[in-house]
C-alpha cells in the first residue's frame, strides 16, 4: 500500500493499489523530473531558530528572483511535469508577492503547499491565499509552551501566535500540518505536541528530529539529543501512529548520528528531488550550496530548468554510483542508500565524495558519534542563533 | 474542533477525499496521481474508478452498485472489495466522510 514519497525503506509491493509513484519512475534509472520541488523564495525570516535548514552564507533580498521571475520558474515547473510546489523560506510570506505567486502556481495546475514560521500572517492575507488555491499549510512549532518555544525562536510572542494562525488556518477549512523540529532541549515536550496537534485539528504531524548540517551542525552541541531520549521519542511515535490512525497522520525524521546506515538522502543526489534558492540556483539538496566547489546553475542562466537537472555538473557530480570511493564502491548497500548525505560527508570529513559517517562503514564514524554522543550527554545549551551577521550567541540568562 | 476524522467504511458510508488531498491526471507521466502533501500516490485503475465515484454524496453501497452493473460482476464481492480499498485509504488519511449538512 501506499508510503511516504522517498521512504525507500518500504520495498514495492505488486499487489499495491496504490504505489508510491517515485518508486516505480526511480527503478527506470531516467531521472525523470521530480513530482515536488522545494522553491525557497527569500532566505529573510523574523525567526532565529539555531537549527535553520537554510546555508549559513544567506541570499540577501537583492539577491532574489523578482515576481516575474518566479511566475516564469513555476509556468515551466509546471510544462516540464512537476506536480507539487512547497512555498518555503526563509519566511514564505515575508515576501509581499506570496498572494500573487501562489495564485499562479494553481493557474498552471501545481498543488501547492505553504511552508511557514505564521508569524508575519493576519487572517485577511491567509484568507486570500486560500482563494488563491493554496492547498495545504505547515506550520512550524519549536515546542508546546511559549517559554521554551519563543526562546528556541528567538522571537518574542511567536508561539501564541502561531496557534493563533493554526486556529484560522483549520476555520478555512485549510488543511494544516504541524511541523515539529526536535533536539535534546524540547523533545521531553512530544506527547504535549502531539496532543497540540490534535487540538489544532491538524491533519498531519512532523516529528523531525534535527539534522546536523549548517547552522545545526554550529549548534550541535546544544541540540543533539541522548540515544535515550531518541529511543523514547521512536517510542512515543510509534503509540501515537497507532491510537490516532485515521485522524492524525505522523511522520517522523530520525537523527542519523545514532544510526548504523545513512540514510538514502534526498533520494539519493539528483535522483528525485530539487529545490530552488531565492537568487535562482537550481540544487539537489537545500544543503548543496554547503559543499564548496561546486557550481550551481541558476534559472537566470540561458538553460532550462530541465536541461540543468539532466545534464548541469552539479547534479550529474554525485548522481549514481560512478563517483564512489571505498568502501561505499563495493558496498552492497551502494544503491540502496547512495553513501547517505554528500552535504553531511563534506561538513565532517572535507570531501563530499567520502562515505557519509553516519554509516557505521565509515572511517570517521567512531570517532565523530563518540563526540556527538558526549556532546548529547554536556551542558551546553546557549543557542547560536540564525542571522544575516553570521549568528548570535545566545546571551547567559537566555535570549 | 470538527470532530475525530478516523471513519469505519461500511456500506452507509458516502466518502470523499479530503481537501488536501487531489485526485488529478498527470499529462507527463499519462498516470492518475493522487496528490497530499509530501506525498505523490499512484492509484491503479480500479482505485481511480471508486475514487472519481467517491463525491461525498453517494454511499458505498451505491457505489458497488455502479460497479457491479458496470462489470456485469457479483455486488457482494464487489462490495467487500471497495470496503476494504477505502479503509485502507481512510486508515492513511487519504479518505474522509462528507460531514453532514448544517443549513
Amino acid at each position: 500500500m501506499s508510503d511516504v514519497l522517498g521512504n525507500p525503506a518500504i520495498p514495492p509491493d505488486a499487489s499495491d493499489s496504490l504505489a508510491v509513484l517515485e518508486k516505480q519512475r526511480s527503478t527506470a534509472e531516467t531521472f525523470g523530473i521530480p513530482l515536488a520541488v522545494l522553491l525557497e523564495i527569500t532566505h529573510r525570516c523574523p525567526l532565529q531558530c539555531p537549527y535553520c535548514s537554510n546555508p549559513v552564507e544567506l541570499d540577501r533580498s537583492g539577491k532574489e528572483l523578482t515576481t516575474g521571475e518566479w511566475k516564469k520558474v513555476l509556468s515551466e515547473l509546471a510544462e516540464i511535469g512537476v506536480l507539487q510546489v512547497h512555498f518555503s523560506g526563509g519566511e514564505p510570506t515575508a515576501r509581499k508577492d506570496l498572494v500573487e505567486l501562489v495564485k499562479h502556481a494553481s493557474d498552471v495546475g501545481l498543488y501547492t503547499n505553504l511552508i511557514t514560521s505564521a508569524v508575519l500572517l493576519t487572517r485577511e492575507r491567509l484568507s486570500e491565499l486560500a482563494d488563491a488555491g493554496l492547498c495545504h499549510v505547515q506550520i512550524s512549532f519549536q515546542g508546546v509552551e511559549e517559554g521554551l518555544a519563543d526562546r528556541v525562536a528567538g522571537y518574542k510572542n511567536g508561539h501564541r501566535k502561531k496557534l493563533e494562525v493554526a486556529k484560522w488556518t483549520r476555520e478555512l477549512d485549510l488543511p494544516l500540518t504541524v511541523n515539529a523540529v526536535m533536539h535534546r532541549q524540547n523533545l521531553h515536550q512530544l506527547p504535549d505536541i502531539v496532543q497540540m496537534s490534535v487540538n489544532l485539528d491538524a491533519d498531519r504531524l512532523e516529528v523531525a528530529n534535527v539534522q546536523y548540517y549548517g547552522w545545526a551542525l554550529k549548534n550541535r552541541a546544544a541540540l543533539m539529543p541522548t540515544v535515550a531520549q531518541l529511543d523514547e521519542c521512536t517510542r512515543i511515535v510509534e503509540e501515537a501512529r497507532e491510537r490516532l490512525k485515521g485522524r492524525l497522520t505522523i511522520d517522523y525524521v530520525v537523527p542519523d548520528y545514532y544510526a548504523l546506515r545513512p540514510k538514502k538522502c534526498m533520494g539519493g543526489w539528483g535522483r528525485q528531488f530539487f529545490n530552488i534558492s531565492p537568487a535562482g540556483k537550481v540544487l539537489p539538496c537545500h544543503a548543496a550550496e554547503s559543499i564548496t566547489g561546486l557550481d550551481f546553475e541558476s534559472v537566470r542562466s540561458n538553460h532550462s530548468i530541465a536541461w540543468i537537472w539532466q545534464n548541469s555538473e552539479a547534479f550529474n557530480r554525485y548522481r549514481g554510483t560512478g563517483w564512489m570511493k571505498e568502501p561505499c564502491k563495493s558496498c552492497e548497500f551502494r544503491e540502496i542508500d547512495f553513501g547517505g548525505c554528500r552535504c553531511q560527508a563534506f561538513a565532517l570529513t572535507g570531501d563530499a565524495a567520502n562515505t557519509d559517517p553516519a554509516c557505521a562503514l565509515s572511517p570517521l564514524h567512531e570517532t565523530i558519534f563518540k563526540q556527538a554522543e558526549r556532546e548529547a550527554e554536556g551542558e551546553t545549551n546557549r543557542f547560536l542563533y540564525r542571522n544575516f551577521a553570521g549568528g548570535t550567541l545566545e546571551s547567559e540568562n537566555g535570549a | 474542533m470538527a470532530g475525530p476524522r478516523n471513519i469505519s467504511v461500511s456500506e452507509a458510508s458516502r466518502p470523499v477525499l479530503p481537501r488536501h488531498a487531489r485526485l488529478k491526471y498527470d499529462e507527463t507521466r499519462q498516470v492518475w496521481v493522487i496528490l497530499a502533501p509530501e506525498r505523490v500516490l499512484a492509484p491503479d485503475e480500479i482505485a481511480v474508478e471508486v475514487l472519481q465515484l467517491c463525491n461525498g454524496e453517494r454511499n458505498v453501497g451505491d457505489i458497488a452498485d455502479q460497479l457491479a452493473a458496470k462489470y456485469a460482476a457479483p455486488r457482494e464481492a464487489i462490495l467487500a472489495d471497495v470496503i476494504v480499498m477505502l479503509q485502507d485509504l481512510a486508515d492513511k488519511g487519504f479518505l474522509t466522510e462528507a460531514r453532514e449538512k448544517t443549513s
